[in-house]
């Protein structure tokens, strides 16, 4: 137990001092961005406004007071919680990355399992078929996939499956023209098939390589080569020893890669114009709209810090080597 | 009649050089052993010989790329890569030389079960453990817990459990001390007390001596000498091999003279007796062909001026 508290105890001390780097610098980067913070607030009505009334906003928000102070008082209002308010949403910050996280973790999930499982799949059989024609085939599948921008194969996705077979939506996560309440669960979820698709096809190649490399490496290690001594082969030996042997490394794997997937989602949301986190985070850099983004900025931070926190755990909890050597 | 037979064994690696040039390493050529029920075989050679290689091909575990020819016999009965595959782990059992050989994932206690092949695996791993002085915690340990000797009693459990009734224990003596030595090697010779036939390789011939029965010398693949361990005393006038006579001087215990030169790559290997190169005996005949295994005082042997 004084293991796992010393471990969560530094954990803790990196997420922080984590998150304050990147705020100071997304801080320095957003005022040091051709963005002026009033045209964006204010937008067309732009011409309307004096130079006598800019000059008003600016000092009520602060904007001529020292970049340090700036930075501080921004920082402050973060730890008390307030994000401050969206500019192009009108709503407050945290609320708006709520909504769109709710939306982007169902799609990110779904992605992620099924890359993970159809992966790991993909990556035993080849491995196990080593120098055949299906291991051959995968590896053709899995390299072609790798070099494939995300965005391009959701419009391959939407050309394919929404626009000339009509089975699922172009866009949107839910119908055009239909009340909230309304909307049933399948509908969502017939807007969230060809995103995660998208999203998760890319992902599986990095998976199966990943774990066909690693099961090679455990085929050809001397405890398998006594294993077969003992007359282990096929799928028994896999099971024994080779599944136990690759499964970890392949979820760590899994968990380190959020941040693949958090960029992942942006490009496959932006194609599919489905409201996610990753759609806002596209849509407050092209519109200016500062808190939003810095909100989500500090958001996918600790979303990619939870993740590679999690990786670290299984090796360090679940690996009897980890777990049992530094009692 | 011999409990397992090698016969004329060969085994070859295809080997893709520089370019798209193929070629050929013959890394064993010839060899022909056996092993009776009750006795050890101690097989001897330096690094590089092909001692590891002769264990796996007989357990049918080489890489995919080796070609072998020649006859393997169990019992009489030439094994086939199906009947191997059905006998090993049950009839013919390897003891490997270290903890690597373990699933380090795994407690040893179960990977000692698995390996059980008749009975009530549970209860057989307790015998062998009581046996073998490990304690009922042990089972639950895993293989990087294990302190030394654990592991190598653990390897040693894992033969015994099997009940198989050939035993290949490859090196698996390395770097112990005397007591613990000693006690490895109280261990084969109660093996082959239970009636089973074991092979020991190793490359460390005093040790052999003191519990086989009968010695193969290994050189550059192939065995040049198998002699009865009484043989191995005074000067080694009562060998038969040039090779094995060089070696025998060179113990410490003896002349501690070392044989000149080393013995040829497997990719340049000599026309002739693999040994000529270095033999104080060598003539022109000696190039010329390899030598015939044949029967001599007792023992074996693959030179064409040993008397």
């Amino acid at each position: 137990m004084m293991k796992i508290g010393r471990f969560l105890l530094f954990k803790m001390i990196r997420i922080i001092t984590l998150v304050v780097a990147i705020c100071f610098i997304s801080f320095l980067l957003v005022k040091n961005s051709p963005i002026d913070p009033i045209q964006a607030y204010i937008g067309a009505d732009m011409l309307k406004v004096s130079p006598e009334q800019r000059g008003q906003i600016a000092a009520y928000w602060g904007l001529n007071e020292p970049v340090m102070t700036q930075f501080l008082n921004w920082g402050r209002a973060v730890i008390q919680g307030d994000l401050g308010t969206s500019m192009i949403y009108r709503r407050p910050v945290i609320d708006v990355i709520g909504e769109r996280f709710v939306n982007s973790i169902v799609l990110m999930i779904a992605a992620w399992l099924f890359s993970g499982v159809f992966g790991f799949i993909l990556g035993v059989v080849a491995a196990m078929k080593r120098n055949t024609w299906v291991d051959r085939f995968i590896q053709w599948y899995c390299y072609t996939l790798a070099s494939t921008p995300t965005f391009w194969v959701g419009l391959l996705m939407l050309m394919i499956f929404a626009v000339s077979l009509g089975w699922f939506p172009v866009g949107l996560g839910v119908p055009i023209g239909v009340l909230t309440e309304d909307v049933t669960i399948l509908d969502k979820i017939r807007h969230l098939v060809l995103p995660a698709v998208t999203l998760s096809i890319v992902g599986v190649a990095n998976v199966a390589l990943h774990t066909r490399e690693k099961l090679i490496d455990v085929l050809s290690s001397d405890y398998v080569l006594f294993a077969r001594a003992r007359g282990e082969r096929g799928l028994t030996l896999f099971w024994r020893h080779g599944l136990r042997n690759v499964a970890l490394p392949a979820i760590t794997l899994q968990f380190a890669a959020f941040s693949e997937l958090f960029g992942g989602a942006v490009l496959a949301e932006q194609v599919f114009s489905y409201p996610g986190l990753g759609q806002a985070t596209v849509e407050a850099g092209l519109r200016g709209d500062v808190p939003l983004l810095l909100g989500l900025v500090i958001f996918s931070t600790v979303f990619v810090f939870v993740g590679n926190l999690l990786a670290d755990m299984i090796y360090e909890f679940v690996d009897p080597r980890t777990r049992e050597g530094r009692i | 009649m011999s409990i397992l037979e090698v016969e004329n064994l060969s085994i070859s690696f295809q080997q893709y050089g520089s370019g798209l040039k193929r070629r050929t390493l013959d890394v064993m050529s010839n060899l022909s052993i056996a092993l009776e029920a009750g006795e050890i075989l101690a097989v001897v050679g330096s690094s590089g010989s092909g001692k590891s290689l002769l264990a796996h091909a007989i357990l049918g575990i080489l890489p995919d790329n080796a070609k072998t020819s020649g006859d393997i016999r169990y019992n009489g009965e030439v094994l086939t890569p199906e009947r191997l595959q059905s006998l090993r782990g049950k009839e013919i059992a390897l003891i490997p030389q270290s903890v690597n050989f373990l699933d380090p994932l795994m407690q040893v206690g179960k990977q000692v079960r698995q390996s059980a092949r008749k009975g009530d695996a549970i209860s057989r791993q307790k015998a062998v453990f009581e046996r073998y002085q490990l304690a009922p915690h042990v089972a639950k340990m895993y293989p990087f817990q294990l302190s030394g000797g654990m592991a190598r009693r653990t390897l040693l459990s894992t033969a015994a459990v099997s009940g198989a009734d050939v035993i290949i224990a490859d090196e698996p003596t390395p770097g112990l001390d005397e007591t613990v030595m000693k006690e490895a090697l109280e261990n084969f010779k109660e093996f082959a007390d239970e009636g089973r036939a074991v092979m020991l390789i190793t490359h460390d011939i005093e040790a052999a001596l003191t519990i086989a029965d009968k010695i193969a010398v290994f050189y550059a693949g192939t065995v040049v000498e198998i002699a009865p361990i009484e043989d191995f005393t005074g000067n080694g006038e009562k060998l038969r091999h040039p090779y094995t006579k060089a070696l025998w001087k060179a113990l410490p215990k003896n002349d501690f003279i070392p044989i000149p030169g080393a013995q040829p790559h497997l990719d340049d290997l000599p026309l002739g007796c693999l040994f000529a190169p270095r033999c104080p005996l060598m003539t022109e005949a000696c190039t010329k062909a390899r030598p015939e295994m044949r029967d001599l005082r007792g023992g074996k042997v693959r030179c064409i001026h040993a008397t």
